[in-house]
């Protein structure tokens, strides 16, 4: 005797995959949600923004006029957050990373440092905008320059830099420092002509990305104590500024004010979502070209 | 007491012994005293007592795990690479103990190169992999570097194949070529010594053959130890042979007499290919 | 061969001689070596500091918050009037802000991104998830700002076209939003929990007939499981922590309300209109910066730690 009944069990069948082709759709339609917001969101930005663009804005100086309103000074602004960030990041995560990979011996210590990187990458980054403004801006007495807000941001991104650069420098074949160790080469010999170099690659792969992320934060700046409305263009570590991100967001809250304003903030998105584009196909292109077949 | 194996322990194996007629006129290069190592309880390496000869070929032979690859990673203290490594004993290297752990081991290493199982060439150009070892031991004089790196490209005969692409990548070498650039970065420092693993196991034959020829031409002026798992090979190329099995000696003496001749029935066994 | 080379070596440089001398001259590479790891752990301590940091001034600030306003009126109180002449500080307006804009998005984030998992992982084909996921990882590049500025004048205003009682600014909007934001994370965390399951299990389900969707809900997610939840906990912490979009979308009334159509404060939101309004320090309001991200820091740091829990603990060993 059989247990399954023949003729039940064809007609649960084409119910069963009638649901399945239907969920399939389902997921399929969830997964493109996403994208179609993405669609939508980047055809409104460049709607509104495109127009605004045009060499005046891009050069001139802040304005509360919206048609006189320019954002050299919050590019120049993102610039000099760049120039802090990058070398700041690529040495200490860089380091670390080397510390944690190939020097330190594997045990509490080292796994302590492992969890705690961890633990400060799930960090908002409002609370990292807080201990800039305790310890950069007001403890240090810096006020709310280049510096404060670099240095803000590099912590923000530094567990970026750091796990990029440990899976980079673990990418490296073991046989390779063999190699060199077994000409006589000492470990930072070996460190630095053979195992820097090849994971070089990964390191500013993950470097890019993660300055691409700094360059966007606005929340920590929000914090420092960055001015609406700044007219004079930053020229050093220690002069007040401004950055896209803050830009647009002092325009768009106050585009329910001037309606403008809305337009400014699209374009200067616009300009931001440019600069990103630019990183992360530098950062795709670097990958593509170097990755290293051992 | 056979001039090759110096046991002085009544624990080691009866048929450690060789009936080698007179010693050779080379010098000792090697000498392994009670050596013991272990990789945290495993005990890899019981009891070894080896001497190795100036300007010979001595290939190590044995089954997958028997610590042959151990062992000649201990004569550069490469097996050090192993956090959890203990060793007790001694191998003096030209009267001095290695082991000592005031002993330097980038000055040993200076003066016994390696080449390992895979070809590991650095990914550089193929002058800067041979420049590598000069360089880093303070040699910056482009005129000596390029003198350098011709000789020791000649000395591992592939100086004809490459010397139109010395800028080129390492990697667009082939396997064989990248073995032989190995070996040129390894005489770039003119060691004393050089200790290969297993350095034809992932060639093919016409490649492994080139490097066996190459063998033959280097021991004139290097001392060799090879760690081989194809025993025709050390039969070709050797002039003594020691069977590794299970982290012991079990035989070590001249190639011929091994092969033709062993003293012991698992060697015997091993080369006949009844097991391994 | 050997001959031509001892001729070699008569007239060309002596290798083993320079390398000899080259080290008795070079000390200093001696002292970099030993230099080195003290530097590298001097760097490496940095990420260290960066903790200690935050933890102790927002400790050391909120204990002299504590020291004004009582912990418990603190946590229990449900009104927040920083700026009136006699202040309350109450924390659970912000707290429900929190909590209410985090449910909303992972309402959006939740289905939506393990459907996206489990098509990307069960049903595309190869070709299609090399086209897909990298468009989600531009999804998840975006500034938050930039998504701020689109619910703020975008998502709103439908919104609000549809239902008209919406306020100009809600918590609705930015909720929605922030959920959209967090599905390209939850997506690829979960469909790399379904990857990780291995194939054999579900060519065993499948050679018994069940069909895909089966083999999916009955075996390949509870096999991930541990991984989707884990996800999912990430999502609502990356929710909790988000600031610019409810900053911008969501307003700054400090009401405790449950109305999803109002606009209420979140904890990092307050932390924005605080700090930039300039609380002169040493002020009350200035101290309730501290207590509020402490708390902030605390809900991030428990979900994050519960996510390495879950992960770890019920992973399966297939």
């Amino acid at each position: 005797m059989k247990y399954l009944d023949e003729i039940q069990l064809q007609k649960r069948m084409s119910s069963r995959i009638i649901k399945n082709n239907i969920l399939k759709q389902l997921f399929l339609a969830a997964t493109l949600f996403g994208l179609i917001v993405l669609a939508i969101l980047f055809i409104r930005i460049f709607t509104e923004g495109a127009a605004w663009i045009n060499w005046d804005f891009l050069t001139g100086r802040l304005s509360t006029a919206p048609e006189r309103a320019g954002i050299m000074g919050a590019i120049l602004g993102t610039s000099w957050l760049m120039l802090i960030v990058i070398p700041v990041t690529l040495i200490v995560g860089v380091g670390t990373a080397i510390y944690l990979e190939l020097y330190a011996k594997k045990g509490r210590f080292q796994s302590f440092i492992a969890t705690n990187i961890s633990n400060l990458a799930g960090v908002p980054s409002i609370v990292y905008g807080l201990l800039g403004l305790t310890i950069f801006v007001r403890a240090m007495s810096l006020g709310n320059v280049v510096l404060a807000g670099g240095l803000t941001l590099s912590l923000l991104v530094l567990p970026i830099v750091i796990v990029s650069a440990q899976e980079a420098i673990r990418a490296v074949p073991q046989h390779l420092s063999e190699a060199s160790y077994g000409m006589g080469a000492t470990k930072w010999q070996t460190v630095k002509n053979i195992i820097l170099p090849a994971s070089l690659p990964g390191i500013l792969t993950g470097s890019i990305l993660a300055l691409s992320r700094a360059i966007g934060e606005t929340a920590p700046l929000t914090v420092l104590g960055i001015p609406a409305l700044l007219i004079p263009f930053p020229e050093g570590l220690f002069d007040t500024f401004t950055a896209l991100p803050m830009q647009i967001y002092y325009w768009t809250l106050d585009s329910s004010l001037v309606e403008e304003y809305a337009y400014l903030a699209a374009a200067t998105i616009i300009v931001l979502l440019v600069l990103l584009f630019l990183l992360n196909s530098i950062a795709i292109y670097i990958r593509n070209k170097y990755q290293q077949r051992y | 007491m056979s001039p090759l194996t110096k046991s002085k322990k009544v624990k080691v194996d009866v048929n450690v012994k060789s009936n080698i007629s007179a010693p050779k006129t080379n010098e000792i290069v090697y000498d392994t005293e009670d050596l013991n190592l272990w990789y945290d309880k495993t005990h890899a390496l019981k009891d070894i007592n080896l001497s190795i000869y100036e300007k010979e070929v001595t290939a190590i032979i044995g089954p997958s795990g028997c610590g042959k690859s151990t062992y000649i990673k201990t004569l550069n203290r490469m097996v050090e690479l192993v956090p959890t490594v203990r060793t007790t004993g001694k191998i003096t290297y030209k009267g001095k103990n290695i082991l000592d752990k005031s002993f330097k081991v980038e000055d040993l290493r200076t003066h016994v190169g390696m080449v390992f199982q895979k070809p590991n060439p650095f990914p550089k150009s193929i002058y800067e992999n041979v420049a590598y070892g000069p360089k880093i031991h303070g040699i910056r004089n482009k005129k000596v570097l390029d003198e350098i790196v011709e000789k020791s490209l000649r000395g591992a005969s592939i100086w004809d194949e490459v010397k139109d692409r010395l800028n080129e990548n390492a990697y667009g070498l082939s396997g064989g070529q990248q073995q032989r650039l190995c070996i040129a970065r390894c005489l770039a420092i003119e060691p004393n010594v050089i200790l290969m693993d297993e350095p034809t196991s992932a060639l093919d034959p016409k490649s492994t053959l080139r490097i066996e020829e190459l063998v033959g031409e280097l021991k004139k002026e290097y001392s060799i130890i090879i760690v081989t798992h194809n025993m025709q090979q050390a039969a070709r190329i050797s002039d003594k042979t020691a069977f590794f099995l299970n982290g012991e000696v079990v035989e070590y003496d001249d190639t011929n007499n091994i092969f033709t001749n062993p003293a012991d029935r698992r060697t015997e066994d091993y080369i006949s290919g009844r097991f391994g | 061969m050997a001959a031509s080379s001892d001729l070699n070596k008569k007239n060309a440089v002596n290798v083993r001689e320079m390398i000899a001398d080259k080290k008795r001259k070079r000390n200093f590479s001696n002292i970099t070596e030993k230099m080195i790891p003290a530097i590298l752990i001097i760097i490496a301590s940095i990420s260290l500091l960066t903790t200690v940091g935050i933890i102790y001034t927002l400790l050391a600030e909120s204990i002299e918050f504590y020291k004004r306003v009582p912990i418990w009126e603190f946590f229990t109180g449900t009104v927040l009037r920083p700026l009136s002449q006699n202040p309350e500080f109450g924390i659970l307006p912000l707290v429900a802000g929190t909590v209410i804009s985090s449910v909303i998005a992972m309402i959006v984030a939740g289905p939506i991104g393990l459907m996206s998992a489990i098509y990307l992982s069960e049903y595309a084909s190869d070709k299609v998830r090399r086209t897909i996921k990298p468009l989600l990882e531009i999804l998840a590049g975006i500034p938050t700002i930039v998504y701020g500025f689109f619910a703020f004048t975008f998502v709103t205003p439908i919104i609000r076209e549809i239902f008209p009682a919406v306020g100009a600014t809600n918590i609705l909007s930015p909720g929605i939003v922030m959920g959209v934001m967090i599905i390209p994370m939850i997506a690829s965390l979960s469909e790399d929990a379904m990857n990780a399951v291995p194939n054999s299990m579900r060519e065993g389900a499948l050679a018994l007939g069940a069909t895909k969707l089966e083999t999916t809900f009955r075996v390949v997610i509870p096999a991930a499981l541990s991984g989707i939840i884990s996800s999912f906990v990430l999502g609502i912490s990356r929710a909790i922590g988000e600031t610019m979009i409810v900053t911008i979308a969501s307003g700054s009334s400090k009401n405790f309300t449950f109305d999803i159509t109002q606009s209420m404060q979140t904890m990092t939101a307050y932390i924005v209109e605080v700090a930039g309004g300039d609380a002169p320090a040493g002020s009350t309001i200035y101290y309730s910066l501290y207590a509020v991200a402490l708390t902030l820091f605390v809900f991030t740091l428990i979900m994050n730690l519960l996510a390495r829990y879950i992960s770890r603990k019920f992973r399966e060993e297939y």
